[in-house]
């Protein structure tokens, strides 16, 4: 495996007045709760570890309160850790200093937000060249740098409006620009789309997909969504109470898991439309079969092809090679959550 | 008397009497000698005047007074060392715009400041309201009062705005320096406008411009203070995390975010201190200072009602059009911030 571009290492975060103090009765083994009723103190994270990988999208999925956020903040530290280690290619951001620290954040890092955080007194184009400015580039190149990313992300001629002139979709598109204008390899989105309506909550996954398909960001997406989080992850974490519950690719933790939370997580989901075939198949047997299909292929779209005939089987091939083969009754019997039982 | 026999029962008689009553005769003593009773029968509140007069060693009320009166006079001649350097720019800079406004001729001023309130406001209502009153003053000569008042506002709000932003940004960066600041500036609003004349009187000559322009700036300058520092705090925290995280140094968030945003917070502080001047100039007529409010004051003393009505509404007439100028250029920045 190549190097991790981030990784955690044993993250804790307390809040409160002396949470360096905190840690000890961590370390010996107290507990959330008890650490709040006998010491005021809120845990915020316990014990993460996480290796995010460079081009990979990494989700951090969990409920409200489960410490998404605090965690997305502790990559360009805007809230500072308790203890722990944050590696950025090796490096430890933790020890960096005031300017080094800021270096960071305008150079290596960029962030989009859930309620956008535009500047509401400049225009469009002046918000897409903040970062630039902010690094001290002149302004014709920051202008013609934002505007390209504006063109790229479908705001080509709303350079002049202001973000209240723009509807909540397109604010959130400037402040993708915005991201990208950095030129940052890394792009945290903390509950970016959050905000938005559904159909447009599905146009902005499906144009983040697409330009990381050209770009190849390291991306750390916070959302609450399972859907959404299914659809964008290569990497999914799933925190509950400030502590990483299951972490691995979507479609093994989907199959696999865990614990009941996740369960009961996980039971919702359209399962036909996230599930590949990859997952479900098995190694070759001797056995004919009606045709060939692609191992990243999603159920759905499998069982459209077989007109829901569950007596077939078809074959896996990708780039001319069997990978395996996968039958209907495998595929129907995936659909179903564990922990569903026949009886009523 | 009532407490004579307090002192003696704690035994203290001997330590009373060794002052000896060589005080000259209060007030108290008078009334006292005259057989006048102060009321109430029996048993008097122990206040300091009549506990002296059970013992001579406790010290009279006047002797706090002029005790406090003894000490400030003693300390005048430090607080002026470094009081009158500091301040003696602000006589220079309200002389001489005395002398601009009241020199400049008619005929170039009133233009000059028709066309500042038009580019101030970008409102034809408002640049009309200006260009009546002024005539109206000036038909009833009372143009050169008024300037007079106007200069004096002028001077006084620039500074109160040049020092009251930064002390404002300052509160909003720091908890304890805005907890140092917040008593300071109640006492400044809650201290009746006489009581700010008492000590600036004894510390500077009435012949000198700055005293009163001292007592207006520190009267004035407590909303844009306020409004500065609530502007700031006021800004959006998802903007404000944004800068951060975009790596922006403090100085680049002052400037290019908090300033901007609490932009309409700080014309409205601004708005206030314009108002505060004016109705302050007036009260420092009594120290000296020039303008409409010597006529109200002349109006007052020598009972002329006319001079004094006249005089009234004229400031009056600067109110509205320092306001209406002022809320004019205030709308004006809110719609820049909210983009039409």
């Amino acid at each position: 495996m190549s190097m991790p571009k981030i990784a955690l290492r044993g993250l804790y975060k307390i809040f409160g007045p002396d949470d360096a103090a905190m840690m000890a009765h961590i370390r010996a083994g107290m507990g959330k709760t008890e650490l709040l009723e006998q010491h005021k103190h809120v845990l915020g994270l316990q014990d993460i570890s996480v290796d995010m990988q460079p081009g990979e999208i990494t989700v951090v999925m969990g409920l409200s309160g489960s410490g998404k956020s605090t965690l997305i903040r502790h990559l360009n530290r805007l809230i500072e850790p308790t203890a722990g280690e944050i590696l950025l290619d090796g490096e430890d951001v933790t020890a960096l200093g005031p300017d080094a620290l800021r270096q960071l954040r305008q150079k290596r890092m960029s962030m989009v937000f859930q309620k956008f955080a535009l500047l509401p007194h400049r225009t469009v184009l002046q918000n897409a060249a903040t970062a630039l400015e902010v690094q001290g580039v002149d302004r014709p190149t920051r202008e013609a740098e934002a505007q390209k990313w504006l063109k790229r992300v479908g705001l080509d001629g709303y350079e002049g409006r202001y973000p209240a002139q723009l509807s909540g979709g397109m604010q959130q598109r400037v402040g993708i620009a915005r991201a990208l204008t950095s030129n940052a390899d890394i792009m945290l989105m903390d509950e970016a789309f959050s905000a938005l309506d559904p159909l447009i909550r599905t146009d902005m996954q499906n144009l983040l997909l697409e330009l990381q398909v050209e770009l190849q960001k390291t991306i750390v997406f916070i959302t609450h969504d399972l859907d959404e989080a299914l659809k964008l992850a290569d990497h999914l974490v799933i925190l509950k109470d400030g502590a990483v519950v299951q972490q691995g690719e979507p479609q093994g933790i989907l199959l696999a898991p865990a614990d009941p939370y996740i369960e009961d997580f996980v039971r919702d989901i359209n399962r036909a439309r996230v599930l590949r075939v990859r997952s479900v198949m098995e190694p070759v047997q001797d056995r004919s079969c009606a045709g060939d299909v692609d191992p990243d292929d999603t159920l759905e779209a499998l069982i459209a092809r077989s007109g829901g005939e569950t007596s077939l089987c078809y074959r896996v091939v990708k780039n001319g090679e069997i990978l395996g083969q996968i039958d209907m009754r495998d595929l129907v019997r995936a659909l179903v959550p564990r922990g569903v039982t026949g009886t009523h | 008397m009532a407490y004579e026999g307090v002192f003696d029962a704690l035994g203290l008689r001997a330590w009373c009497d060794a002052a000896g009553d060589n005080a000259p005769l209060s007030m108290a003593d008078l009334l006292a000698s005259t057989g006048a009773e102060n009321g109430g029968g029996g048993v008097p509140f122990p206040s300091l005047d009549v506990l002296h007069e059970a013992c001579p060693q406790i010290a009279q009320t006047r002797d706090v007074t002029a005790a406090l009166e003894d000490g400030f006079l003693a300390m005048r001649p430090e607080l002026k060392l470094v009081l009158d350097p500091v301040t003696q720019p602000l006589s220079w800079m309200l002389d001489s715009a005395l002398w601009f406004f009241t020199s400049v001729p008619w005929w170039v001023l009133l233009p000059a400041l028709i066309y500042l309130a038009w580019a101030v406001s970008r409102s034809r209502g408002v640049t009309l309201f200006v260009a009546l009153s002024f005539l109206g003053l000036g038909v009833i000569d009372h143009l050169e009062v008024a300037l007079e008042t106007l200069s004096i506002i002028f001077v006084c709000t620039s500074i109160s705005v040049v020092l009251g932003v930064p002390i404002g940004i300052a509160m909003s960066r720091s908890k304890a320096v805005q907890r140092g600041i917040l008593p300071v500036l109640d006492l400044l609003q809650t201290l009746p406008t006489f009581v700010y004349l008492i000590p600036l009187i004894f510390l500077f000559s009435v012949t000198e411009s700055k005293l009163y322009g001292i007592a207006i700036i520190l009267y004035a300058i407590v909303p844009v203070i306020r409004l500065t520092d609530l502007g700031i705090r006021l800004v959006d925290r998802d903007v404000i995390e944004a800068a951060d995280a975009f790596g922006m140094s403090q100085r680049q968030k002052l400037w290019k975010v908090q300033l901007p945003l609490a932009l309409p917070n700080i014309m409205a502080g601004v708005n206030q201190t314009i108002m505060m001047s004016l109705a302050m100039v007036v009260i420092a007529s009594l120290v000296s200072a020039p303008g409409l409010g010597v006529l109200v004051l002349r109006g007052i003393r020598n009972l002329e009602l006319g001079v004094g009505l006249v005089a009234g509404i004229g400031i009056v007439l600067l109110a509205v059009i320092l306001d209406r100028t002022s809320k004019a250029a205030l709308a004006r920045v809110d719609r820049a911030g909210k983009a039409e």
